[in-house]
This record gives C-alpha cells, structure tokens and sequence, in this order.
C-alpha cells in the first residue's frame, strides 16, 4: 500500500487554520452572566443605601434643625395658631430610644437564659426523635407573624402580666429597677418585653442549638472519658465552645427586639417622657412612634419621623455589625 | 497445598449502648416529675399561695430538690447537680414551649367563632367590622395578601436567587460585604422598610397608596430570606457536579444554569417558600403604604388594596364583640396560610436531605 503524498497545493496553502489559541478569557456569554449576577449581587448594597440615602434625605430639614437634641430631648409637638399654620415645633425621640433599649434589652435577658437552657436540652439531652420535634416547633414559632404575637399578648398575656408585675412591685419594690411611683401596671415596658422574649426566644434558640450541635464529637467523647458527668461535660466542652455562637444570636435577637413594630405598638403605653420604671405603665418605643403619629401626622412632622426611622435604621445596622463581629472573631478564636 | 477454612461467620452482638437510659432510671426520673407535682399541690393546699403560678414555679423547684437528692444519694454531689441541671435545662425547653401552645390555642379556640360558609368568599364592601359575623368576609384580604406576596415574589427571587449565585459562583472579592450586608438586610425592621419605601416611591412618584407599594417593601424583606437560603442551599452542590459541567466544554454559565441550578431546585423551591412565610403577615409597612381597602381589588397598581394583617389590625381597633371575634377569625386564617407554607417548606427540605 503506498500513502499518497499530500499534494503540493494544500501544503503550500497560505490560508492554513491557524492552531487554537489557548485562553483563559472567558466568553461573551459569561462576561453577560457575571456582569448580571454581579448586579444582582449588588442588589442588597444598592438597597441598604438608598435606604440611608432617602430617609436622610427626607429627614435632614429636622436633623438639622433640632441637630444633636433630636436625640436627647424627649418633646414631640408641633403648635399651630388658629390658621392652622405651624408656629413652632420640636422633635425629639430620646423617651422613645431609652424606651427601645429597656423594652429590647428586657426581652433579651429573659430570652436568652430560656433558650441555652432549651437549646442545649435539644442538643444534648433529646432522644433523636423527641428533638426533630422540638426542632420543628421552635422553627414553627419563628415563623409566626408579629401581628399574631402582638394580639396573643394583649388578650392572653396582657392580664397574667400585669399581676406578674404587681407581685413583683410588692415583693421586689425595694429593688430601685422594680419600683413604680403610681400603682398602674397595664400596658407597662415590662410586657413589651416578655412579648418581644416570646418573640425572639426562636430566633435565639435555633442559633444556639446550631452550634451546639456543631461541638466536636472527640471533645465530648474526651470529656467522658475523663469521666465527666453530663453537666461537667457540657461546662467543659459544650459552653466554651458555643460561647461567641449564643453571644451573637443574643446580638441578633437584640437587632430583632429593637426593630418590632406591631407587637409593641399593641400591648405599649406611649409617653413622650423617659421612663425607667420597667413596670410603669408607660413606654416608649421609636417604631411603633411612627406607627402612631403617621396617621394623622402633617407634612412636617412625617419628616420628623423619617427621621427617626433613619436612627432606627441606624442602630438596627449597628447591632447586626456587632454581631457579625463578635461570631467571626470569637468564632475563629474558639474552634 | 493449603485450604481454604470456611468459618462461621461470627455472630456480632449488638453494641450495648450503655449511656441510655434503663427503664429503672426512666421510671425513677418519672417518679421524681410525679413527687414534685404532688409536693407542690399538698404546699398550695396548706399555705394561701393559689393559682397557676406559684403551683408551676413550685413545681420546677421541687423537682430540681427532688432530681437533686435522687442523683446525691445513689452518687454522690456530682450526679446530683448532674440530675438537677438536667431537670433544670429540661424545664428551660417546657417554658419555651408553652407560648407555642397558648398561641395556637388561643388562636383555634377564639377564632372558629368567626368561621362561617362565606367567609373565603365575601368581602367587607357591604358590611362593617360590627355587624353580625354572618356578613362580610375576608375575599378582599386573601386576594390582596396573594397578589401583593406574588408581585414581591417576582421582584425578589431573582435578585435574591441572583446574590445566592453570586456567593457561591463567582465568589468575588465582594462576596464578604455582601454576606455582611445581606445579613443586615434581614435586620432591617419592617417598619423602616415600609419608611423607605414612603420616601423613596410614594412622595416622590406615585403620590397613592396601592398594593404595588406594599410589594416594593415586602420585597425588601424577602430578598434576605431568599438569599440566605438558597446560598446554603447552593452551598451543598457537591463541586463534582460543576467540575463535570466545566470538564465537558460548557461555559460558567451553561453548567450553572444547567447543572448547578436544576440539582439546587427543590432546595430554591424551599427558599422562596420560607421567603413568602417571611412577609405573609408582615403588618407595619402593609399599615404605612396599601391604604387597606375594604373591596376586592384585583389591580396592584391603582386603588388600596386590604390584606390579611391589614384587615385583623382594623378588625381589633372596633373593638366590638364581632370585630374581635373577626380578627381572631383573621388571624386563624392567616395563621393556618403559615403553617401550610412552613410545612411544606419543610417536607421539601427533609424530602431532599434523605435523598
């Protein structure tokens, strides 16, 4: 058999296919994908600034009017004359800001004892079964709608509550933190706050037990080795390690408890003066302020609540930066 | 030449597992429950403490003594604190438990009053919150709530589904802000967003309350839920599969929306379920921008439209017998919407983690 000798023609052929380049850069197709993802990406930044961005826009004329007094003082009034034109007015949303702090703090002090005591009873003591239950419940709660806790609190709670407090009041009044100066219990910053303990109580709990779950199995089967009980066990192993884990979701509840609006609003007392007295039937709280005051607000004065929504927003920001911080940093330092 | 010995296969025992525990130690643990119990009704029957709470407070005391002594004098001091922490962490799980269970109590036993054959299928256009509980119903609110959660739907889940792929297919450098700001986006409070949207769209375009507005906010709500969990979600692709895709000539884009996304689509299914559980009854910006209309109103764009929170918030503030007795009717519909949606969100994901 003899090969054929390629012909002439086709080896001098100038027009050759040159050999394939190859490259690492990608395709149109892909450059369109990235590009779109990437947009879409950005979609939570663009968000969150336009956020910042237009309820500062909208609040500036009264932050720089009652500049650093937005903050600390406690007067919310506009004075009209006859005409029904505004004469003068003055926000201020420090009552609503400590009001927010008590009633958040509040709620995060009861809840978190509850939920490690929960949270590590799922982990640990569960049988498998019992726990996928357990699990599900608690997620099951998360999911409620806040509407639904607000009304459960005010027809339910509201009545255990209050005489909760007047046994309190009666027993502890010596302590200055339980101390009321007149006897009215309704509708006080202390049932704000087991409503929003209710509230968060999931939200803290599925976040403990996540990492408690998450604690290594060589340690735990060291400890016992060791002969630990349960309970040195779970000292031992179990809490050091999910330390910065609860520490953060305790964060993130405090985000949450802060940020509620209609639970609030349902079973709080607005005053516009600064109260300590947990048990006092009297409150402030900065959302649901601007759940109240929209309806009939003017002009004027919806800025005015832009603008503490703009603190809001702020504070809320804060507190999940916290948080975010304080997982990562005692995260990569416990495990 | 040597044989093979065919032995007898050896018979395993099945592993003890001795940290169980025995029925003896069950039953004790039983008995220390029933002990406490008893203790503390003899203490409310002999001393003036009556009613719920001191019996219950009593009882957890009792039985943390109780598990106390028990571990004490079979081991010694550490198995009882063993014993009692045990009892004390276990009644940390029943306190969480219960307002689960007042909820879903109060919610069945005051909500049922107000179900009546026409409730799905009337709205409030000829009836006020007042009247009888035979006329009016919630057609408005259910159409309004679908229809504003379905436009929120389709703004949301590709941006939200968009973000998840960024996360986990581009990892680029942004990945760790937008983590972070995703994470803070589920912190923003509704009432904010609700805000946001007044200030941004309502005053500066529209100048109307409409259902789209409501949508526009929930939006802001949902893209969080979403993201977060379909990146997980995304998260367990197993990097074979896009390694396959890749190895085979396709372009990033061909294997992530032919491999990657197909093999995550029960679990992004799940995502958008958990997302609309999320805004279902989210009630502060609904209140801020719909303008809650008592007709049906099937046009997102023009015209209030009334939704499921909107119409049991109006409902309370009658304050009338009826109306309460309609809100709570609200609220067990909505309530039971949740649950659909949490259950079959959860029957995907189990469904797909037993695969």
């Amino acid at each position: 058999m003899r090969l054929m000798p390629a012909p002439q023609a086709l080896v001098d052929a100038p027009n050759l296919p040159k050999p394939r380049v190859i490259t690492t850069e990608p395709r149109l197709s892909d450059k369109v994908f990235r590009a779109v993802v990437t947009a879409g990406g950005l979609s939570s930044l663009i968000i969150l600034g336009l956020i910042a961005f237009f309820l500062a826009y909208q609040g500036f004329e009264i932050l720089v009017k009652e500049g650093f007094g937005f903050l600390t003082s406690s007067k919310w009034e506009v004075i009209t004359n006859e005409g029904n034109e505004i004469v003068d007015y003055s926000f201020g949303i420090a009552a609503m800001l400590v009001g927010t702090m008590i009633c958040a703090l509040l709620a995060v002090v009861v809840a978190i004892p509850i939920s490690i005591a929960s949270a590590l009873f799922m982990s640990f003591y569960a049988p498998t079964r019992l726990k996928n239950f357990l699990v599900a419940s608690v997620d099951l709660m998360a999911a409620f709608p806040s509407i639904l806790f607000g009304f459960w609190g005010f027809f339910v709670l509201m009545p255990h509550a209050e005489y909760w407090a007047m046994l309190i009041n009666r027993y502890l009044g010596w302590i200055p933190l339980f101390a009321v100066d007149d006897k009215i219990f309704t509708r006080s910053p202390f049932l704000a706050g087991l409503v929003l303990a209710i509230m968060i109580i999931p939200i803290t709990t599925s976040i403990a037990r996540e990492v408690f779950d998450q604690t290594p199995l060589d340690r735990i089967q060291a400890a016992y080795a060791l002969g630990a009980t349960k309970w040195s066990m779970i000292k031992a192993v179990a809490i050091p390690y999910g330390r910065g884990g609860v520490v953060g979701g305790a964060m993130l509840g405090l985000g949450r408890a802060m940020g509620e609006t209609v639970a609030v609003y349902t079973v709080l007392n607005i005053v516009y003066e600064i109260n300590w007295q947990i048990l006092f039937g009297a409150g402030g709280n900065v959302a649901s302020l601007i759940l109240l005051k929209f309806g009939e607000a003017q002009p004027l004065e919806v800025k005015a609540l832009m603008a503490a929504g703009l603190i809001l927003f702020l504070l809320t920001l804060l507190v999940n930066f916290v948080a975010d911080f304080i997982v990562k940093k005692t995260g990569s330092k416990g495990r | 030449m040597t044989t093979l010995v065919q032995r007898e296969p050896k018979k395993v025992p099945t592993p003890e597992r001795p940290w169980r525990p025995s029925f003896a130690q069950r039953l004790s643990n039983f008995g220390v429950a029933i002990a406490a119990v008893l203790l503390t009704y003899i203490l409310v029957l002999v001393t003036p403490m009556k009613g719920l709470l001191p019996t219950l407070i009593f009882s957890g005391i009792f039985a943390i003594v109780l598990g106390y002594l028990k571990g004490f004098f079979a081991r010694g001091t550490m198995a009882g604190r063993n014993n009692a922490v045990g009892v004390f962490l276990s009644l940390g799980m029943v306190i969480a438990l219960i307002p689960i269970v007042s909820i879903l109590y109060a919610v069945v036993s005051n909500g049922y009053k107000g179900l009546h054959k026409g409730l799905l299928f009337q709205d409030m256009s000829l009836a006020v919150a007042t009247d009888p509980i035979a006329q009016g119903g919630l057609k408005h609110a259910i159409v309004g709530t679908f229809i504003m959660v379905a436009v929120a739907l389709a703004i949301s889940l590709p941006l939200g589904i968009l973000t998840a792929v960024y996360l986990t297919e581009i990892k680029g450098p942004l990945s760790k802000p937008i983590r972070f700001l995703v994470q803070a986006m589920s912190g923003v409070p509704s009432i904010v967003a609700g805000l946001f949207i007044l200030s941004a769209v309502v005053y500066t375009v529209t100048k109307s309350y409409s259902g789209l507005m409501g949508s526009l906010a929930l939006t802001i709500l949902m893209i969080p839920t979403i993201a977060r969990t379909s990146e997980e979600v995304l998260l367990l692709i197993p990097n074979d599969l896009r390694e396959a895709g890749v190895a085979l000539g396709g372009t990033q884009w061909r294997t992530v929306a032919m491999v990657v996304v197909p093999a995550a689509r029960s679990g992004l299914v799940t995502a958008m379920i958990l997302g609309i559980a999320r805004v279902a009854g989210e009630t502060a910006p609904i209140l801020l921008l719909t303008g809650g209309a008592d007709m049906t109103n099937y046009n997102p764009f023009s015209g209030p439209m009334g939704t499921l929170p909107f119409y049991i918030w109006k409902s309370f503030f009658f304050g009338s017998p009826e109306a309460v007795t309609r809100g709570w009717a609200g609220l067990l519909v909505l309530l039971i919407l949740v649950l659909l949606l949490f259950f079959l969100a959860r029957s995907l994901s189990t469904r797909k983690a037993s695969r």
